[in-house]
């Protein structure tokens, strides 16, 4: 039997606020453990929560982002549940009614199409902190400075049938919030969590199967894989004739392997309720329009325009657009020299080969948009050859320093003074005789052959300096 | 000192003694420190005295008044609930679980009334976590009435009204979740005022629960009273659900007559399970109250005996939920050499905690559950509205509403007829105003066989001067909020 996988992603985004979702505390990363906290972060009694604006406010332009239904009235609610790292013994989040509901997210994949994903909803709550096993002996300790942290938590429908649709939505969500500036992303730190709902059922059928939740999944590559070993796992239970147990499943990449992480007997009811401390989140039409007037190009609608205004393809403008630095970059070079397709070619091409090589990400490159643009702008006015612009691109890429002073310093300026050459040319002819008779009594197409012995010696001559083009023509003139 | 009878003083003679150097605030919070010496064993209203804390700040109080400074309680002892946090002195809720908990932070209750110039004089007995209406669920032992050591001073504020009424302070602070200010008031013979929801901050007071929990006075007087909530009134940045409302000037409301105005009197708080004596008393009130031109109205209120019920769920929910932080891992009690995460919860839990407040945390847990939230949590908050829409209609056509603040006169202590939930009907008459967040006040009204009887004045949302300014009228003309206990009689 052939099975089709189905899956829904619940994303956790650290939304980017200087505090955290209910309380003063600073919310950055790498802080010496509770340094973060004040007395609502611990729970002490009597403490109550206070709404930080700024995390409704970027709630609202990601469903912006989505082209998601801003909810009006949204509000919070307890969800209950005893752990050590969760200091209320209750988490608040919204359950009953969240900030935003049904979105659509176009999602480029590699092939240039468009895959639309259907975002369920996304709510506001608040991080748990940290238990951290290794610190103490036969102790776990509780780090509470992630507690509070404001969170939104991004829920599909079961839209996804492969592992790679899955991680081309994670990289475009990636790209949107950042683009949003809403959020890091950062996968690494934990400023974008994924669960993965998946579940498989026979090909050409409707009917949903028996879904597993896969936790732990903090790189594009664990998730693939992850994905790749649970399907395969409910592949055998099925074709076993096995059932699917419904249960939260880590993956150990060590091990390759998922694993239950809570049996259904101890299966929580959180007991959710409207909390009492919180008032609803009432949004003005007038907040709505305020956040949408200020809010920046959506990489969909940049990606279009690179393709409609900029003329670059579908694959340039969907890697230029993938995140907003990126993008910013491009942009910020096409100011300073109106080239789209070299300037799009230099950035995936040379600059994103050395970023690879280096290990750098885009805000790190030394190279500035302006210095690109002045090194395209010098092949374009004739000054360097590409050979010579990625030379002097290695340059910049050293910290040698501006464009032109490379150029000067290496010696590499383009010989295109036509006297210059044509007097290199009148000698070459003058040596080369035989040559010369060859050329004059071939037919034309044998011509073009025979015209690559004088280029090549014009090219010698000049040390590779001269103009290839220059002196082709100069040639066929002469010759 | 001698020719003034501190107990017996309003705030404003107090106030006017300390301003005309009659007497400084360290002689005043002297007296009030040496009676709760000489008297509180017998009642053991206060948990935690401030003895020192109280004599630094009256001095620097008298400094104060003799630069001229004229905050409206400057050098007035107050007493604390044991449920707000005070910085630097312990903060119990009356519990096992907190019993050595100190809070690095001050309530915004008690910070307001310290920035009034008020003196901490200590933290009251209670029930614990606000969780009962004898206050006999203290950790810390049963608080006496002053006015029959054998009765109850009802609760869960019952430490404050029983030191004000046995003249260990001129006032106190109390809270009120289903009755918790004004019952014990009642039981007491003082007055006390619940203010609508959301008037006073709830930051600082620990949470029972939270949709209904408010902070209020206790004192001698409606105009005590006012005195107070001024000074604890208004809006609180830390508290989402403190309203952004002007706070009227009490002090000149309450000087307006009564003429005119139109008291409701429910019929509903008249049935069987109000004892015929306390009906007889309340009655006579309203008569008063009539005689000083105010207009007697009959309303409905039919939804009354469904009020007992509906809290009772809703109020358990919610504290299932305040009282989860309680385990043991970072503050409060913890059990010893606990096994493992399960174990350490269970048990620093089940020690932790008492029976009234263990039974409460099963009953909300439960409410909540998946498979009776509808019947029951959610069924719960519909009765709550339909609950406070009925006092709405009917405080859209009279002024105040008045009946009695409980069934009966102070009860004895560990009745043993009394059961759980002929405790829980103790608040009959009053959860109606926590679950539609109305101001409510409880004056007194009569003597029955030697025990206060408490009327209560119930106002429209937010209008705590109407209340307090009938109040305030009803006792220019009457002086059983003057009838003091046998205790309060007792001379330092």
């Amino acid at each position: 039997m052939k099975w089709e996988m189905v899956m829904g992603l619940e994303v956790h985004l650290q939304l980017a606020t200087v505090s955290k979702i209910f309380s003063s505390s600073k919310t950055a990363f790498g802080a010496a453990p509770n340094e973060q906290t004040n007395p609502l972060d611990v729970a002490l009694p009597g403490t109550l929560p206070v709404l930080n604006e700024a995390a409704v406010r970027q709630a609202i332009v990601f469903g912006l982002g989505v082209g998601a239904t801003i909810n009006k009235v949204s509000r919070f609610d307890r969800k209950n549940y005893f752990y050590p790292d969760l200091p209320k013994g209750y988490q608040i989040s919204q359950f009953f009614a969240p900030i935003v509901s049904d979105g659509v997210f176009d999602i480029p994949l590699p092939d240039g199409s468009v895959f639309p994903v259907r975002i369920l909803r996304a709510h506001l709550e608040e991080d748990a902190g940290k238990s951290v096993h290794d610190a103490l002996p036969n102790q776990t300790a509780i780090d509470l400075n992630r507690a509070g942290t404001p969170l939104l938590e991004v829920v599909t429908e079961p839209d996804f049938r492969t592992a790679e649709q899955v991680v081309a939505y994670l990289k475009a969500l990636h790209g949107l919030v950042t683009y949003l500036g809403i959020s890091d992303g950062n996968m690494a730190e934990g400023s974008m969590r994924c669960d993965v709902n998946i579940s498989l059922r026979p090909t050409d059928t409707v009917k949903l199967g028996t879904r597993t939740e896969l936790k732990n999944l903090n790189s594009f590559k664990f998730i693939e894989r992850a994905i790749q070993v649970e399907a395969e796992r409910q592949q055998d239970l099925l074709e076993d004739g096995r059932t699917v147990t419904q249960e939260t499943r880590l993956f150990d990449p060590e091990l390759d392997e998922t694993r239950s992480m809570r049996s259904k007997e101890v299966a929580n009811d959180y007991r959710y309720f409207p909390d009492p401390d919180l008032l609803p989140v009432v949004i003005d039409d007038s907040v709505i329009d305020n956040i949408r007037s200020q809010l920046p190009e959506l990489p969909t609608v940049k990606r279009e325009r690179y393709q409609s205004q900029l003329e670059l393809s579908a694959y340039d403008a969907s890697l230029l657009t993938q995140d907003r630095a990126t993008a910013d970059y491009f942009e910020s070079s096409l100011e300073h020299h109106n080239n789209p397709k070299a300037l799009a070619n230099w950035m995936l091409g040379d600059l994103a080969a050395a970023m690879n090589r280096d290990g750098l990400a885009i805000r790190d490159v030394v190279v500035t948009p302006a210095q690109l643009a002045l090194l395209v702008n010098r092949i374009d006015d004739g000054t360097l050859s590409s050979k010579m612009a990625k030379a002097v691109f290695e340059g910049l890429w050293q910290e040698e320093g501006d464009v032109d002073p490379i150029i000067e310093a290496r010696g590499l300026q383009q010989v295109s003074d036509t006297g210059e050459l044509e007097a290199m040319v009148d000698e070459l002819i003058a040596n080369s005789p035989a040559q010369v008779a060859q050329y004059r009594a071939a037919d034309p197409d044998k011509q073009k052959k025979l015209i690559g012995y004088f280029v090549g010696q014009a090219m010698k001559a000049t040390k590779g300096q001269a103009n290839p083009q220059v002196i082709n023509e100069i040639l066929r003139k002469k010759l | 000192m001698s020719d003034i009878d501190l107990r017996a003083c309003s705030l404003h003679e107090l106030r006017e003694s300390l301003e005309n150097k009659q007497i400084s605030s360290v002689e005043l919070t002297q007296f009030f420190v040496d009676r709760i010496k000489l008297l509180d064993p017998q009642l053991n209203s206060v948990i935690t005295p401030t003895m020192d804390l109280a004599l630094k700040q009256a001095k620097q109080a008298d400094q104060r008044i003799a630069h001229g400074d004229d905050s409206a309680l400057l050098g007035i002892p107050i007493l604390h609930k044991d449920i707000f946090c005070t910085e630097g002195v312990k903060t119990t809720c009356a519990s096992k679980m907190l019993a050595d908990f100190v809070s690095p932070y001050d309530a915004t209750v008690v910070s307001a009334l310290a920035k009034s110039g008020a003196i901490t004089l200590g933290k009251t007995n209670m029930d614990e976590f606000a969780m009962g209406s004898s206050n006999e669920t203290s950790h810390f032992g049963a608080v006496k009435n002053p006015w029959d050591l054998s009765r109850v001073p009802g609760g869960s504020s019952g430490g404050s009204a029983s030191a004000v009424a046995a003249g260990l302070a001129p006032c106190a602070t109390g809270t009120d979740t289903g009755g918790s200010i004004r019952q014990p008031a009642a039981l007491c013979g003082i007055t006390g005022l619940k203010p609508s929801y959301g008037r006073v901050s709830r930051y600082g007071m620990i949470a029972f629960a939270s949709s209904m929990d408010q902070a209020g006075p206790m004192a001698k007087s409606a105009a005590d009273c006012a005195q107070l909530l001024s000074a604890m009134a208004g809006h609180d940045p830390l508290d989402s659900t403190s309203a952004k409302l002007a706070v009227p000037d009490y002090a000149t409301e309450i000087e307006r007559p009564v003429a005119g105005l139109r008291i409701g009197v429910p019929q509903e708080f008249f049935d069987k399970q109000l004892s015929p004596a306390v009906a007889d008393a309340i009655h006579t009130a309203l008569r008063q109250l009539e005689a000083m031109g105010a207009t007697l109205v009959d309303v409905k209120l039919p939804s009354t005996p469904l009020g007992v019920s509906t809290y009772y769920v809703i109020a358990p929910a919610e504290a299932s939920a305040n009282l989860a932080r309680y385990d043991g891992v970072r503050f409060g009690y913890r059990c010893e050499a606990p096994q493992n995460l399960e174990d350490l919860y269970v048990r620093s839990r089940t020690e932790g905690f008492g029976e009234e407040v263990k039974r409460r945390i099963l009953v909300g847990t439960f409410t909540l559950s998946a498979a009776s939230y509808d019947q029951y949590f959610m069924k719960a908050q519909q009765v709550r509205r339909m609950i406070a829409n009925e006092y709405d209609e009917v405080l859209a056509n009279v002024d105040v509403i008045a009946g009695p603040s409980a069934p009966n006169t102070a009860f004895p202590l560990n009745d043993a007829s009394k059961s759980i939930t002929d405790m829980y009907m103790e608040d009959v008459f009053t959860v109606g105003c926590n679950l539609a967040g109305l101001p409510a006040m409880s004056i007194p009204a009569g003597i029955v066989e030697g025990l206060p009887v408490g009327m209560q004045l119930i106002g429209r949302s937010f209008d705590e001067a109407t209340v307090l300014r009938v109040g305030h009228q009803f006792q220019l003309q009457t002086d059983w909020h003057r009838q003091v206990s046998r205790i309060a009689e007792f001379a330092s």
